[in-house]
């Protein structure tokens, strides 16, 4: 499983990328493989206000429906609008052109609750025994 | 892996999209030994069947399948199956994993003649061969000539060094065999069936593709579709009741329905809007709820969302406008014809 460095990663398996106050936030590519093929995903309004871990929004697998939840507090910048005709692109590139959302942090305290890179890592190798 | 049935079965082998796509374009291989079977035999045996089931199993000739329910005495489900005539005094259901032991309770409760109904599961394995490809793929490994038997048909012989049944059956909505044969001669044809269907580009399928290939064709899947708590009837399955055909259990309450007429019944759908309506959604029409969601997800092959619902009967009508509540808001869809999927021939 890809657990790119310089991502902070929450226990529910999305990444945020850090660049000063903004952050840029996706699903991890272990998510994305236990999900299997990604054929849905409903994301928030811009300027909506997420608390830390509150839901954003949806995602949904052939077989499951899975809510989305937000590593850091903050207000919604920008959705990644592809995702709506093109969802699959969570498969393909998780870290890349699969995108969820981009949110002004409020409370870069957030930030330290979450994984780092060896600590997801770590995290997945624990719960993921046996897959 | 997920527990169905009390078998440890895969959702998926490779991904469910490429695998429904190439039962549709090319070949699937299924390995669905949790099926359950139940063979009859004496000279009571079609008796017994006709008494069990809403079809008409007088109408079998030898080799021939049939689609039929098993009725509680209020017309609603105990299963459905398939039944095979192997001959005057021999027939086998086909039954759901999850209901092997239910029905077999049923059966030897209500079975009566010269007849010995048995629970043959365990010594059954059943793989399924589904695709445009299959009878190509298949004819390699049989002397059957395989061009003989017709859709609802099955043959007996030789699959490999196995004695098998060939039966032109499937819940994929494709052309396609299901092979019957003994548990220590499966895991030999699953390996020589997924060689000689490589060149094809065959691939195997699990439990995940199963239930989308299906949902397109409208099968019905117990559990979801059909239960102890909708009948035959507003299942939308009249044509498999033969009431003509003498006494069955569930017949009284049929006919009955049937001169009262139905108030839901079973029907496809479209989503209009964005979303999945999936099993167990709310449907609501001018605000009132007026059915619920069996069915529902992604049409790989139509490139829409679909789904069953049972819905009042006034607006079951193809291309009536309703909405389905996704996380409590309304998102429009429409009735739709089925199947939703019908291969060319």
């Amino acid at each position: 499983m890809q657990v790119p460095e310089g991502l902070k990663y929450t226990r529910e398996h999305e990444w945020i990328k850090v660049e000063g106050d903004r952050g840029q936030v996706g699903i991890t590519h272990y998510a994305q493989d236990q999900l299997g093929d990604v054929v849905f995903v409903e994301l928030p309004k811009k300027g909506r206000s997420l608390r830390q871990m509150e839901p954003f929004g949806v995602i949904e697998s052939v077989k499951a429906v899975s809510d989305l939840y937000c590593p850091a507090g903050g207000e919604v910048l920008e959705v990644n609008g592809e995702l709506e005709r093109k969802p699959e692109l969570v498969n393909g590139d998780p870290y890349g052109a699969g995108w969820m959302i981009r949110v002004k942090i409020t409370n870069p305290k957030d930030l330290d609750k979450l994984l780092s890179a060896s600590e997801y890592s770590a995290y997945l190798k624990q719960a993921g025994g046996g897959h | 892996m997920v527990p169905f049935g009390g078998w440890d079965m895969p959702v998926q082998y490779s991904g469910i999209l490429e695998e429904h796509r190439a039962v549709r374009g090319t070949a699937g291989l299924f390995d669905i030994s949790h099926m359950g079977e139940i063979e009859f035999r004496g000279p009571d045996a079609l008796a017994a069947v006709q008494r069990l089931v809403t079809n008409d199993a007088s109408r079998l000739s030898i080799g021939q399948v049939q689609y039929a329910a098993l009725c509680y005495e209020n017309g609603t489900f105990v299963d459905d199956l398939t039944v095979y005539k192997l001959a005057d005094d021999h027939y086998m259901f086909t039954v759901n994993a999850s209901n092997i032991e239910k029905d077999y309770q049923w059966i030897t409760a209500h079975v009566i003649g010269d007849v010995e109904a048995r629970n043959i599961s365990d010594e059954t394995a059943l793989l399924a061969l589904q695709g445009p490809k299959a009878p190509e793929i298949l004819r390699k490994l049989t002397p059957v000539d395989l061009s003989q038997i017709r859709y609802y048909w099955f043959q007996p012989g030789k699959v490999l060094d196995a004695d098998a049944l060939i039966s032109r059956t499937g819940y994929t909505g494709e052309d396609g065999f299901e092979i019957y044969l003994s548990p220590d001669k499966a895991e030999a044809l699953w390996n020589r069936l997924l060689e000689e269907g490589r060149p094809f580009g065959i691939l195997p399928v699990g439990l995940g593709a199963r239930d989308t290939l299906r949902l397109e064709a409208k099968m019905a899947l117990y559990g979801n579709d059909i239960d102890d708590a909708h009948t035959v009837l507003e299942a939308d399955l009249g044509w498999i009741v033969k009431s003509a055909k003498g006494e069955f259990i569930g017949r009284a309450a049929l006919e009955k329905l049937q001169a009262a007429g139905l108030t839901r019944k079973l029907v496809g759908f479209e989503m209009v809007g964005r979303g999945i309506g999936r099993a167990h959604y709310k449907i609501v029409k001018n605000g009132q709820e007026v059915g619920e969601v069996t069915s529902g997800g992604p049409s790989p092959t139509l490139g829409t969302n679909i789904g069953l619902a049972y819905i009042t009967v006034e607006y079951a009508t193809i291309g009536t406008e309703v909405e389905i509540l996704i996380r409590g808001e309304p998102v429009r869809a429409k009735i739709a014809p089925t199947p939703f999927y019908r291969r060319k021939r």
